[in-house]
């Protein structure tokens, strides 16, 4: 066990932890921050992406060791109101079916409009290949990060 | 309007429990830690509710509560039932805010997620809770104003008398309607008359989703909770012999580590009970992390069990089955079904085919195979379980909590009524949380270490602990005559366990002469119900076969069909026929005008397919082009007749998914047996649909019907497999027999 400062949303948050835990169980089961899910634990799903200084990672594959110092946004630090742009354009094209893979899909589509404002559909492919869907809502995910790279 | 007699029980008219205020409200469930979204702070909550029947709560300011009955799982019947109640209650929909019901036997009928049925059997029961409702407001209304109930209408959410030109909400009418009594007959709307079925209305739960709100069972937390994993046989064929824990017991966190059975040896099972494993390891500590580590270090031993009998109960019917030893692999699995093949068994035969098969100028014959497919859904499985003395609280996703229930009463001792079974979202389903094992895994370890705790099965637990789409095989035959008619069609079909046949379903009855087979192969490898059971095999091999037949005969896929179906209109063959021609050719030639079929654009390959199951009709038209190697679909068009839709927006979204989950499963999906252990754990493996490998349009068109509401959520699956076949056959010249697609195109 081990001491950790962490910056999420913004906040300090201290958490005494093995320091192999994956940031994911950290979130999830000390800082009570669920909506980061767990999906693979193996960085092949992207149910549990978050984004750590400005970049889309798999917090499931990234001990908490290695996230002193770095300011980390969950889903939860998105917005107050749930208004972020990415946000409200899920809401307007009603993407998610079961829903479970979207806030992964959410942090991924937000770092990539925060590093490429104007994605051409490649883009937006490799930078969400790392989500997986099973209820297949891929369309709707591109049409939304598309309407909220216009908003 | 339609008369229609009220059929609620009794107990969902409860008299008025004037619910003491938004705070008993917000009590129920465990979402309760949740802050009410912006909708409900927006419309602020009532100082009191009055319930007024099991589906329906209205407060003083009035704001309509709507449970919604059968759990989520992305169908989105949670906006689609509450929207029907909601419609013939003559509901503001914007003061309607949805709860998810817990299971409640006596308030409810058919709580549960399979067959694509909720909303086809929910319809009537769903109208009538709201009509009623309605029609109790009225009576409330004529009562306090001192007029004739005939007089008084209704309009988003208000009671209205225009003569006397009063006018009042429900919320200041609940109070009276909850204590009348209920009316014997109540009126139905006319669906012209309708303002909120039919109109495309957001989904209910997007802002929770969006934001990242406790909703999954898997997000279930409670004060002093603990967390719990388990360990079952690494294959099929073992079982737990010994285990030794003295390292794992004294790592950091770790409470308990012993051994769960999920039945007793005496349990007599019913359909959705398993046999995988019912002796597993468990592993109880502080956090998933410190248990997940433990559990590495339990040091196992399993044995290889001995043939043995299993006795069942399947809704009265009682079946004995074997249940085979061996560590089976997939040479031997593919052998023992060609032998099967040979000892079919006939399920309908018409005409003479033997006759037909004899005299034909030319018989074309193929076979199909379908490997085991794992459900994947992204929410692994898990529960939360507190047995606490004799009573049990649970909370979780599953699909039919009526029927887990029972097994859970009966493993624990506890009777039924003593049991809460609160469902959260499902993070997907696709059939897997049928077989609710894990409820019962955790509600045997929260009694065992007497405290609550929640259950998760990390992604190999999930992918290896069996319940696999079965592996399938299906031959196809047809014989033609010297002016290439069809004149004989004959499938021989079969899995390892469960067959994939529907013998009455198209083509049979547009066929003179037609012979249907089936056949299994006995296994230890569970399997179970996989997103359109046994339609997501058939279709694909039957409506590729049709193809390869058009081909043949030199004619278009679409027409041939639809002269097929022409026949089995004009002239049945056969009884039974477990399909309407009508409907069927509808989405055939709604798909052909919509996807312009006759004009393919450059350099485009194109295949189509349809199919019947869940009581509606899909058919589908894939465009592809290949490039550097690499499959790209650029446009699916698809027809649905699912009778009339509730929610058309949502109604879209489940087939575009069926078409990319589909696609997916076609070209990636297949988990094989090596020694009885399955040869993938995890999507490194296991091959998923991509965002750049899903199709970059789909469009979705619906058959203008006034058929009630039929399936939804499976439909559009199974014809996706062959339409992708059939455009990859144009795009290769090379037909595709076995699924799945993409190691053979490379
Ligand atoms: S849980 Fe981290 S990528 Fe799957
Ligand atoms: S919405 Fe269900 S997995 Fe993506």
């Amino acid at each position: 066990m081990a001491t950790f400062n962490l910056n999420i949303n913004g906040k300090t948050q201290i958490v005494d932890v093995d320091p192999n835990t994956p940031i994911l169980w950290v979130l999830r089961d000390h800082l009570d921050l669920v909506g980061t899910k767990y999906g693979c634990g193996i960085a092949q799903c992207g149910s549990c992406t978050v984004i750590m200084d400005g970049n889309a990672v798999r917090s499931c594959s990234i001990p908490v060791s290695a996230a002193e110092g770095t300011k980390i946004t969950t889903i939860e630090g998105l917005s107050e109101k749930g208004d972020h742009p990415v946000q409200k354009a899920w809401m307007e094209h009603d993407v998610p079916q079961c829903g479970y893979c979207q806030a992964g899909q959410i942090m991924s589509a937000v770092a990539l409009l925060d590093n490429n404002p104007n994605p051409s559909d490649t883009d937006i492919d490799n930078a969400m290949n790392g989500n997986i869907c099973r209820c297949g809502t891929y369309v709707r995910i591109k049409k939304a990060i598309k309407t909220a790279a216009n908003s | 309007m339609t008369l229609s007699k009220t059929s609620l029980n009794r107990r969902s008219f409860l008299k008025v429990s004037a619910l003491a205020g938004g705070g008993l409200f917000l009590s129920v469930g465990w979402l309760a830690g949740c802050k009410p979204g912006s909708k409900e702070a927006a419309l602020g909550m009532p100082e009191e509710w009055f319930r007024i029947n099991g589906f329906i709560r209205i407060g003083e300011n009035g704001l309509i509560t709507i449970m919604s009955p059968n759990p989520e799982g992305g169908q989105n019947v949670k906006t689609g039932m509450p929207m029907i109640v909601a419609e013939e209650l003559d509901a503001d929909w914007s003061k309607v805010v949805v709860e998810q019901a817990p299971l409640d036997t006596d308030n409810f009928t058919r709580q549960f997620i399979g067959g694509s049925q909720a909303i086809r059997m929910g319809w009537n029961v769903l109208r009538q809770a709201g009509a009623t409702a309605r029609q109790l407001l009225v009576n409330a209304a004529a009562q306090t104003w001192d007029v004739p109930a005939n007089e008084i209408t209704t309009e988003s959410g208000y009671v209205i008398h225009t003569a006397s030109r009063k006018k009042a909400h429900y919320g200041e009418m609940a109070s009276l309607a909850a204590t009348l009594p209920l009316p014997e007959n109540v009126q139905l709307k006319d669906r012209k008359d309708y303002k909120i079925i039919g109109t495309a209305r957001k989904n209910v739960d997007a802002k929770k989703i969006v934001t990242g709100k406790p909703l999954f069972g898997v997000d279930y937390k409670k004060e002093g909770m603990l967390y719990a994993m388990i360990i079952h046989p690494p294959a099929h064929g073992l079982r737990l012999k010994s285990f030794d824990a003295s390292e794992a017991t004294g790592m950091p966190g770790i409470k308990d580590v012993f051994q769960v059975k999920s039945h007793q040896d005496d349990y007599e099972r019913t359909f959705f009970d398993t046999t995988s494993f019912t002796d597993t390891v468990a592993i109880v500590g502080n956090s998933t992390w410190e248990v997940m580590n433990a559990k590495k270090a339990v040091k196992v031993e399993w044995e290889e069990f001995s043939t043995y009998e299993e006795s069942r109960d399947w809704n009265g019917r009682k079946e004995k089955r074997t249940i085979p030893a061996g560590l089976e692999d997939e040479q031997e699995q593919l052998r023992k079904m060609g032998i099967a093949a040979k000892n079919a068994r006939t399920v309908r035969k018409d005409g003479n085919p033997e006759d037909a098969f004899r005299s034909a100028a030319k018989v074309i014959e193929r076979t199909y195979n379908g490997p085991f497919l794992a459900h994947n859904c992204m929410e692994p499985m898990n529960f939360f379980a507190h047995v606490n003395g004799d009573k049990v609280e649970c909370a979780g996703p599953l699909q039919k909590p009526e029927l887990t229930e029972q097994a859970l009463s009966s493993r624990l001792g506890i009777p039924i009524e003593n049991i809460h079974i609160d469902m959260t979202r499902l993070g997907g389903g696709y059939g897997r949380r049928s077989y609710a094992h894990w409820l019962i895994e955790a509600a045997v370890i929260s009694q065992k270490v007497n405290a609550p705790i929640k259950l998760i099965y990390s992604r190999e637990d999930d992918m290896t602990g069996g319940i696999y789409r079965p592996m399938y095989q299906a031959t196809y035959r047809a014989a033609l005559d010297k002016d290439n008619n069809l004149i004989g069609f004959h499938v021989n079909a079969g899995g390892l366990v469960e067959p994939p046949l529907y013998a009455d379903r198209f083509p049979a009855g547009s066929v003179e002469n037609y012979l249907a087979e089936e056949w299994t192969v006995a296994s230890n490898i569970t399997v179970g119900s996989f997103r359109a059971p046994r339609s997501n095999f058939i279709a694909a091999a039957e409506q590729s076969f049709l193809d390869e037949i058009a081909e043949a005969i030199g004619k278009d896929p679409i027409d041939f069909r639809l002269e097929l179906l022409k026949k089995a209109k004009e002239n049945p063959i056969g009884q039974n026929n477990d399909y309407d021609p009508v409907r069927y050719a509808g989405v055939l030639e709604l798909v052909k005008e919509k996807s312009n079929w006759e004009q393919v654009p450059a350099g485009i390959s194109r295949g189509v397919s349809a199919y019947f199951c869940h009581n509606s009709y899909a058919a589908q038209v894939v465009d592809l082009k290949i490039e550097n190697g690499q499959v790209k679909v650029e446009k699916v068009v698809q027809a649905v007749d699912c009778g009339l839709i509730i929610n058309p927006d949502a109604a879209r979204n489940l087939c575009e998914g069926c078409v990319v989950d589909g696609i997916g499963t076609a070209m990636y999906g297949e988990l094989k047996f090596n020694q009885g252990a399955p040869d993938r754990s995890n999507f490194d493996r296991y091959r998923m649909i991509r965002m750049s490998e899903a199709p970059k349009v789909i469009e979705t068109y619906f058959v203008e019907s006034q058929i009630e509401p039929t399936g939804l959520g499976e439909p559009g699956y199974p014809p996706v497999f062959a339409a992708l076949a059939n455009a990859l056959y144009q795009a290769t010249g090379k037909r595709l027999y076995q699924q799945p697609f993409a190691p053979q195109l490379s």
